[in-house]
């Protein structure tokens, strides 16, 4: 019974990751390319992160019968980009398009990245100079002090009382 | 090392904490979104041309029907489980006067008017859009959404799942019931 179970399961997992297929029949292997690409690159609104091709929601197998029949009439890869894009937004592209609202999506990353190389820079070039500490007079005398505080205590042999 | 750290400034000190805050702050405001509400491009736009049988009845409902008067056009189908959820909501608004236009989305004639004679039918006119394709027009992505739109015909907001969230309510009402005034 188990066995069963899971061999049920493991088929039921080999029809999901294969993904919806509809025949359609194409003028050019062109033009099922494009296909191909257009109904990979847009994203399924249903379940989101999916692209159209993948999904066997509802919405997607109306919209790959659209990308089908726009295909058919002789809409291009732009034109038909730009009808998604007007009926579902910008969401509907796995790829955002480069605007004042998405600057900071894509340049954000290298800002980061750019931010988190000068920072480190920093530090090093802090570390460098730390090598030779500039010492302000008074604390040059304090240090003169101290070693001969040391130098006292250590030639008294009283080292006991010093701990 | 002592002088270095004396000589640096509160803020200084702070930068990390004050970056670290800032980030938590952004990644909770992400979270809080609900990611299944996308924002329409349709939202300031005039409504898609279209025309669409009635439900059940003779007629058709057509872009320039939705001028003339504000409406809320309320995209639903006896499939789809928050649809029932938001309609008693939907009846409120049809009681108190708000004009509400039903638009069948993905339904079967038969199943469809069951539904309405099971819970009641809200709708002063119900377009039935059987195979989805005027839904694709109007950016539908799944059932319940509300649009409103003004006398003009313009799309003015767009509400995404279920009205039974009394926020989502009142923020629509409010928006339905000025458009009304600067109609007048």
């Amino acid at each position: 019974m188990m066995r069963m179970l899971f061999i049920l399961m493991l088929l039921h997992i080999g029809a999901a990751s294969a993904g919806p297929v509809e025949t359609y029949e194409f003028a050019s292997p062109e033009q099922e390319q494009l296909y191909l690409k257009l109904s990979d690159t847009l994203r399924c609104l249903v379940c989101q992160n999916q692209s159209i091709a993948e999904s066997n929601a509802d919405l997607a197998t109306d919209l790959r019968k659209e990308i089908y029949n726009m295909l058919q009439q002789g809409m291009d890869e732009d034109e038909i980009v730009a009808f998604m894009v007007e009926r579902y937004g910008d969401f509907v592209l796995y790829k955002p398009p480069m605007k004042p609202m998405t600057w900071l999506l894509w340049f954000g990353p290298a800002i980061i990245l750019i931010a988190g190389f000068v920072f480190v820079m920093r530090i090093v070039r802090k570390q460098d100079t730390d090598e030779e500490p500039a010492l302000s007079e008074a604390e040059q005398q304090r240090l003169k002090e101290l070693q001969s505080e040391a130098r006292s205590t250590m030639h008294s042999s009283d080292r006991e009382e010093q701990d | 090392m002592t002088a270095q750290i004396h000589s640096k400034t509160l803020l200084q000190r702070f930068t990390p904490l004050i970056i670290f805050v800032l980030l938590v702050i952004v990644l909770a405001i992400g979270l809080t979104l609900n990611p299944r509400e996308v924002p329409s491009p349709l939202v300031g736009k005039p409504v898609p041309v279209f025309e669409l049988p009635l439900l059940n009845t003779p007629g058709k409902l057509t872009h320039e029907d939705l001028k003339g008067s504000v409406t809320l056009l309320n995209v639903f189908a006896s499939w789809c489980y928050a649809c029932r959820q938001e309609h008693e909501a939907i009846t409120q608004l049809s009681r108190n006067g708000f004009r509400v236009i039903g638009f069948n989305y993905k339904d079967q004639t038969e199943d469809a008017v069951a539904w309405l004679r099971q819970f009641g039918n809200p709708y002063q006119i119900i377009a039935q859009d059987l195979d989805g394709r005027v839904g694709i027009d109007w950016g539908v992505y799944g059932a319940p959404e509300t649009f409103l739109i003004d006398s003009n015909g313009i799309i003015r907001h767009k509400t995404i799942g279920p009205l039974s969230d009394p926020e989502k309510m009142e923020a629509l009402m409010d928006a339905y019931k000025a458009l009304q005034e600067q109609s007048l």
